[in-house]
């Protein structure tokens, strides 16, 4: 039982369209389980940043429905706000305001009471606390992101969303940031991030979502997909088409090309045995001779550009 | 009742203005002085007294309404403009918070700001004329429905407003003129006959005239239209942000 974890957010037929025309979300259906951290993939203008919006509140979805904890987004938004925390993509911070009053806003505006020392403590963690008195405009971009993290964490939500946290992040914020991701999941946050970058998604997510032209193409287990990767491909050619493969080979698995002239065999890279030298051996006993092997083998990125037909 | 985020709003309206504290406090209390000057002294030495009230004590009323007005839509429009404006907005639209608290939070700091200023512009007055309140209770609910239904009408307009020249356009074009036409530093009665007329068509005249009779019982108008006008309007604004509200107008796409 303790595998089958709840499910926290549920997106069913999800569609946005603005009033300009554009489809931006299209027939989203995701179920976003507690505590877990789900990555966003997705091109530029792909709809990540719309679908979070429309799960916090910022836009009116054109159809379907959001139930966040069990409790629709649009009656009951008093209840699923109050667990969310948003990081804007854009590094949107007002003016003339101490870093310590705009984390204390957030924590009010979310219906908390106020706690010094919990604010200290957030920004203590993002290493704030010597800029806890200056002026939001005046910080870099990276102070701003670290304020913008705070703002977000200030109400000590249950869900964190992380719209392309890292663009144009240096390597310590990085760092940091993921080691509080690391710290808030060991809490139970659950953790929504959207990125460009595959490698970010394969290092901390535990499951992946592509997103393109407003539609999820796939949601898988991180695993899944780094065994995908971890697959490499012999492709075999054969001297003569085949009808069917031998019974002989039949524990290998193999897949017969229509044309009867290519068998292909997936293998584990990491596995200790690849099952090779096996299988070229049957091949001869079963009578098949072949013109050509070639390996070839799928990346996270390959999978990507499939999906999606463009570089992301 | 989200109070924590009503508060949270509140105290940092409050606390910008704090920020520009010599601003706020310093500029009606010098424009209030000048205006006594000019006006008071210059031209009412001329005047003497309208309907019986010495010039300088008569224009009190109007010249507190020409600010509160001009402060409360300029102070509203301003709070939630610039959120919109930096898209900072994004916090407040994903906050667990009705409408109804939005507003309460805005448009509050908007009109307790107003009051300050107008008390300070009522001190100021007193120290260039003796002043008498005939009706204080009277005063004192124009002087908070005034704040109140303006800090609203400039919230409107700092919602709708998406570039800085709108919000700077209806205070300029429309408030300043219907202010200064609707009998702040005049009675209404000493214009011809025509322009009487027209004159009534001005809201804002009702606004001064009710005001006005609330200190020394003259009045262009009856005080119960004056009243029903201002509690209309008030009422119209509310129906706007409703329906902005409701329909995301301007605010969500
Ligand atoms: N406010 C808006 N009005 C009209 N179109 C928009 C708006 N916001 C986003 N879009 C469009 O919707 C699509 C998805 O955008 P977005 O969700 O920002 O993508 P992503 O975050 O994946 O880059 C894009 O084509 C974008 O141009
Ligand atoms: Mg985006």
């Amino acid at each position: 039982m303790d595998n089958i974890a709840n499910t926290i957010i549920e997106i069913k037929g999800l569609g946005k369209t603005y009033s300009g025309g554009q489809v931006a979300l299209n027939d989203i259906n995701l179920d976003i389980k507690e505590g877990e951290i789900l990555a966003l993939l997705g091109p530029n203008g792909a709809g990540k940043t719309t679908l979070i919006s429309a799960i916090c509140g910022l836009i009116t979805p054109t159809s379907g429905s959001v139930m966040v904890a069990g409790f629709d987004i649009r009656k009951d938004y008093r209840r699923t706000r109050e667990l969310i925390g948003l990081v804007p993509q854009e590094l949107t911070l007002g003016a003339f305001e101490l870093v310590v009053n705009t984390v204390k806003l957030s924590r009010g505006l979310f219906g908390k009471k106020p706690d010094e020392q919990y604010i200290d403590s957030i920004l203590e963690k993002l290493t704030l606390s010597d800029k806890k008195n200056a002026m939001v405009q005046q910080l870099s971009g990276g102070m701003k992101r670290r304020v913008l993290i705070a703002k977000a964490l200030a109400h000590q939500p249950r869900i964190l969303f992380l719209d392309e946290p890292t663009a144009g992040v240096d390597v310590e914020l990085r760092k940091d940031m993921w080691a509080l991701v690391e710290e808030l999941r060991r809490d139970g946050v659950t953790i929504i991030l959207t990125t460009h970058y595959i490698e970010e998604a394969e290092e901390i997510a535990d499951r992946v979502g592509v997103i393109n032209n407003g539609q999820l193409l796939l949601l898988e287990d991180k695993h899944t997909l780094m065994q995908k990767m971890g697959n490499k491909q012999l492709l075999i050619e054969l001297k003569d088409p085949i009808n069917a493969i031998p019974e002989t080979l039949a524990h290998y698995e193999l897949e017969l090309s229509a044309d009867g002239t290519k068998l292909s065999y997936a293998y584990d890279i990491k596995s200790e045995r690849t099952g090779i030298t096996g299988l070229l051996g049957d091949l001869g006993k079963a009578g098949l001779s072949f013109k050509d092997l070639a390996t070839s083998q799928s990346s996270l990125e390959d999978i990507f550009v499939e999906l999606v037909g463009t570089q992301p | 009742m989200n109070l924590e985020a009503v508060k949270a709003i509140y105290f940092s309206e409050m606390r910008r203005t704090r920020n520009t504290l010599l601003q706020s406090i310093a500029s009606p209390v010098i424009s209030t002085a000048l205006y006594f000057v000019v006006f008071g002294s210059a031209i009412g030495s001329r005047i003497q007294s309208i309907d019986g009230v010495p010039y300088g004590l008569f224009i009190v009323p109007g010249l507190m309404m020409l600010s509160l007005l001009t402060q409360s839509i300029s102070n509203a429009s301003f709070g939630i403009f610039f959120p919109k404006f930096t898209g900072t907005i994004y916090e407040i639209m994903s906050a667990p918070i009705s409408h109804f608290e939005i507003i309460l939070g805005y448009v509050g700091a908007a009109a307790t700001k107003s009051l300050i200023i107008g008390s300070i512009i009522l001190i100021t007055a007193a120290f260039f004329v003796e002043l008498r309140i005939a009706h204080p209770f009277w005063m004192i609910a124009f002087f908070l429905l005034t704040c109140v239904t303006f800090s609203l009408f400039g919230f409107i307009i700092g919602l709708w407003a998406d570039n800085f020249e709108k919000l700077q356009l209806i205070p300029l074009l429309v408030i300043t003129p219907l202010v200064f036409l609707g009998g702040s530093f005049y009675s209404v009665s000493m214009l011809p006959e025509f322009w009487q007329k027209v004159s009534l068509m001005n809201p804002v005249l009702y606004l001064i005239s009710g005001f006005r009779w609330s200190f020394f019982e003259v009045s262009d108008v009856s005080v119960t239209t004056s009243l029903s006008m201002i509690v209309m309007f008030l009422m119209v604004c509310l129906a706007i942000v409703w329906w902005m509200f409701k329909t995301g107008y301007k605010i969500k796409p």
